[in-house]
């Protein structure tokens, strides 16, 4: 009795998961290489045709989310398809996303000054379906922009990463992730030097998920988690408003 | 459907034009001169100066003594291009076509036009009537051909009018002159003795290209209708223009919006015959008060996709002031290129990579924010930072050098170095604290010096050296000291964040 419970459960979740997201298509998939990262997500994959979340306070914090969000895209790009950089006050550097697996050129920036022009661009190319991502950043994200985005993404299947330098507040959005994502020490096993990027990810809030935290490592291409320190569910998430 | 082409010829271009302007002038003997050669030559009389023996290329010293109270002006160099270019404006309204025919003439193609005024002959009259009335002195003469017209417009006496099929009896009595001869050639024609078209026409080809050269030739052709002359319009032709009238003049933004549909539909139908794609698309609104309201569309490369276009078009739709209402719109493609037929095939073969939706989602960004507002970058072969990159001019552009890997770059690049603190040992060691924005960072690992000197043929200044720095949180940085120690304190600059 008690496995037929479990069984019809799971049988629930999987239904469930296929009415929230009725455009799934079965052969795109995100192969991060990160197994214990894809354990947190929904179905085990990393969500795509979404809208996530990246959150940032200190310039350093935001170089690490976007040298993060870059290799993510590095992924999603390898079908040849276009990515838009949308963006105010724009810092980002094209020839260091050569470092993260992406030909510079392939992106497109769109460099604006109002964060009113910033969301219309962000909702326009989300609409697009021959881009692979759209990376969008912004201070402010009201949960009605953010549905918007969400609606746009679900038509074209178009992942969006948005990121959020220092917000006013911690809003409750409608993206299926929110993420940290914090420099630590590079290893160089004990040779001078500065290692390659290392960071700490956290995945603070996933819409049928399990949040989690990591060290991740981006080193000749690939992620590689850094598994002996692992790091406990911060604080913070024991706040329902997460 | 046969040509027909008119000439006009004012022989008195700029002293009519100052007679025009100064009435007082009409019967006094007058002369426009200009300096050559340390001398005043006459570069135009009026008709009261040359019954006195004054002429063009005259001195002017030598004019005063035959007339000593002849008044003489300043010739302005530039008038005839705009005395011309402003009558074939006004010509327009006899005919789409008119060409500006340097020094002193106008060229129309009549093609279709005349019977509006019913006829040739009260066509020409109207023409050379109003421009009579404006005080010119004018002649013009209807043809078959430019040559020919221009011809009898300009050497004979009579029969203005040259029916179908008579370019050379109308050719035959006139001197060679009227074929727009060169003066050498014309001269050369003079010593043998052949004064008249007439004696030219009946030689052998082979001896006159022999003795005058092919452009003889080439002009009688294009006089008696043999070779094709082509007129360079003043206004060139618009051929890519839809129109629509309205029943009931248009208030509403739905009614604006069905109109441009339908328009867009008819300009694109004949857009994808002809293969051809728009860059740039003007709609125009006639309103009932005579006010034409105007709106403009680029694409980034030629379109005939009815939807994109009007998705461009619907941004800008509230631009338009419809006030008591819309009679006629118009739309026009004032650039279309060719849309190769290839091009289908060209973006497809990479999966999904639809290149077609891209470039629409980009000039809808362009129509509203601003082609500015886009870039990207191409690698520039250069080391220093800030030159690194370079704008690509179109989407299709592909890199021709690749990216560099080997080098570390940070992720985020400030615009302008910002000014640090530091705690260095002397001489080429990473520094060991660093302070910026009032926060004190202890290195704990560093690379570098990665010394990049400066372009000296671009521009003058001190050497970089940069180092990658990771303080005590994990946070990398990419410092740099510019110059040396041996030119005094060097100062420390952050040029950046890596990931």
């Amino acid at each position: 009795m008690q496995l037929s419970k479990s069984d019809i459960i799971r049988q629930l979740q999987k239904e469930v998961l296929a009415i929230q997201r009725p455009h799934r298509q079965s052969g795109s998939s995100l192969n991060t290489g990160l197994w214990e990262m894809e354990q947190a997500f929904p179905g085990n994959t990393f969500p795509l045709g979404a809208v996530h979340e990246f959150v940032s306070n200190a310039r350093e914090e935001a170089a690490a989310t976007n040298g993060f969000m870059a290799a993510l895209m590095s992924r999603l790009m390898q079908k040849g398809k276009n990515t838009v950089w949308i963006s105010a006050g724009r810092t980002l550097f094209p020839p260091a996303l050569h470092l993260f697996g992406i030909d510079p050129d392939r992106v497109i920036f769109i460099d604006l000054l109002k964060q009113k022009d910033v969301l219309w661009a962000i909702e326009e190319t989300l609409k697009c379906s021959a881009l692979a991502a759209v990376i969008g950043e912004l201070k402010e994200l009201s949960f009605t922009e953010s549905r918007r985005l969400q609606l746009a993404v679900e038509q074209s299947m178009v992942t969006g990463f948005i990121h959020r330098h220092n917000p006013g507040r911690q809003n409750n959005v409608a993206c299926v992730t929110r993420w940290r994502i914090r420099p630590v020490s590079s290893d160089t096993g004990g040779v001078p030097g500065v290692g390659f990027p290392r960071w700490k990810v956290e995945l603070l809030k996933v819409r049928n998920g399990k949040p989690g935290a990591w060290q991740i490592e981006w080193s000749a291409g690939n992620f590689r988690q850094i598994k002996q320190n692992l790091f406990s569910i911060p604080d913070f998430q024991k706040r329902k408003s997460g | 459907m046969p040509r027909r082409y008119a000439a006009i010829w004012f022989p008195q271009l700029t002293t009519d034009r100052w007679v025009r302007c100064n009435p007082a002038l009409r019967d006094v003997p007058f002369v426009l001169a200009a300096p050559e050669r340390g001398r005043m030559i006459i570069k135009a009389a009026n008709a009261a100066a040359r019954t006195r023996g004054i002429h063009v290329q005259m001195v002017v010293a030598d004019c005063r003594a035959i007339m000593p109270a002849l008044q003489v002006f300043d010739d302005e160099p530039g008038l005839p291009a705009k005395l011309l270019d402003a009558l074939a404006e006004w010509c327009l309204r006899y005919t789409p076509v008119v060409a500006v025919d340097m020094p002193d003439g106008l060229l129309l193609d009549v093609t279709g036009c005349p019977h509006l005024w019913g006829g040739e002959e009260p066509y020409l009259k109207d023409i050379v009537s109003k421009l009579k009335g404006y005080g010119y002195d004018v002649r013009a003469a209807i043809a078959d051909t430019i040559g020919t017209a221009w011809a009898v417009c300009r050497f004979a006496a009579c029969a203005h009018i040259i029916e179908k099929g008579g370019n050379l009896d109308a050719l035959l009595p006139l001197p060679p002159t009227a074929l727009r001869l060169d003066k050498n050639i014309v001269d050369r024609l003079d010593k043998l003795g052949l004064y008249q078209i007439r004696n030219i026409v009946s030689m052998q080809r082979k001896a006159l290209s022999r003795r005058f050269g092919q452009a003889l030739l080439s002009r009688l052709d294009q006089a008696l209708g043999q070779e094709h002359e082509v007129l360079q319009p003043i206004q060139p032709l618009q051929p890519y223009i839809e129109r629509l009238p309205c029943l009931e003049p248009i208030r509403t933004a739905k009614g604006i919006e069905i109109a441009l549909q339908q328009l867009l539909e008819q300009l694109c139908r004949r857009l994808a015959k002809e293969e051809k794609g728009v860059r740039k698309c003007v709609l125009k609104a006639y309103r009932m008060d005579g006010n034409v309201q105007m709106i403009e569309i680029g694409t980034s490369r030629p379109s005939k996709n009815v939807t994109h276009l009007f998705k461009l078009f619907e941004l800008k739709i509230a631009t338009i002031e419809p006030a008591l209402g819309i009679e006629v719109f118009t739309i026009e493609a004032p650039v279309v290129e060719d849309v190769p037929a290839t091009q289908d095939v060209l973006w497809d073969f990479t999966e999904g990579g639809n290149g077609t939706a891209v470039a629409e989602l980009l000039d809808r960004i362009a129509g509203k924010l601003g082609v500015q507002t886009i870039h990207r970058y191409l690698p520039d072969e250069h080391y220093w930072p800030e030159r690194s990159v370079k704008l690509a001019l179109s989407l299709a552009d592909e890199p021709q050098t690749a990216w560099r890997a080997d080098l570390p770059r940070p992720i985020h690049l400030l615009p302008r170095p910002e000014k640090i603190e530091v705690t260095v040992p002397m001489p080429d060691y990473p520094p060991m604290l660093f302070r910026y924005n009032g926060m004190l960072h202890q290195v704990s690992k560093a690379d570098g010096p990665e010394r990049i000197e400066q372009e000296w043929w671009l521009q003058q200044g001190l050497y970089r050296d940069y180092y990658c720095i990771e303080d005590e949180h994990g946070a990398r940085y990419w410092l740099f000291r510019s110059g040396s120690y041996e030119s005094g304190e060097p100062e420390w600059f952050i040029h950046g964040f890596f990931a």
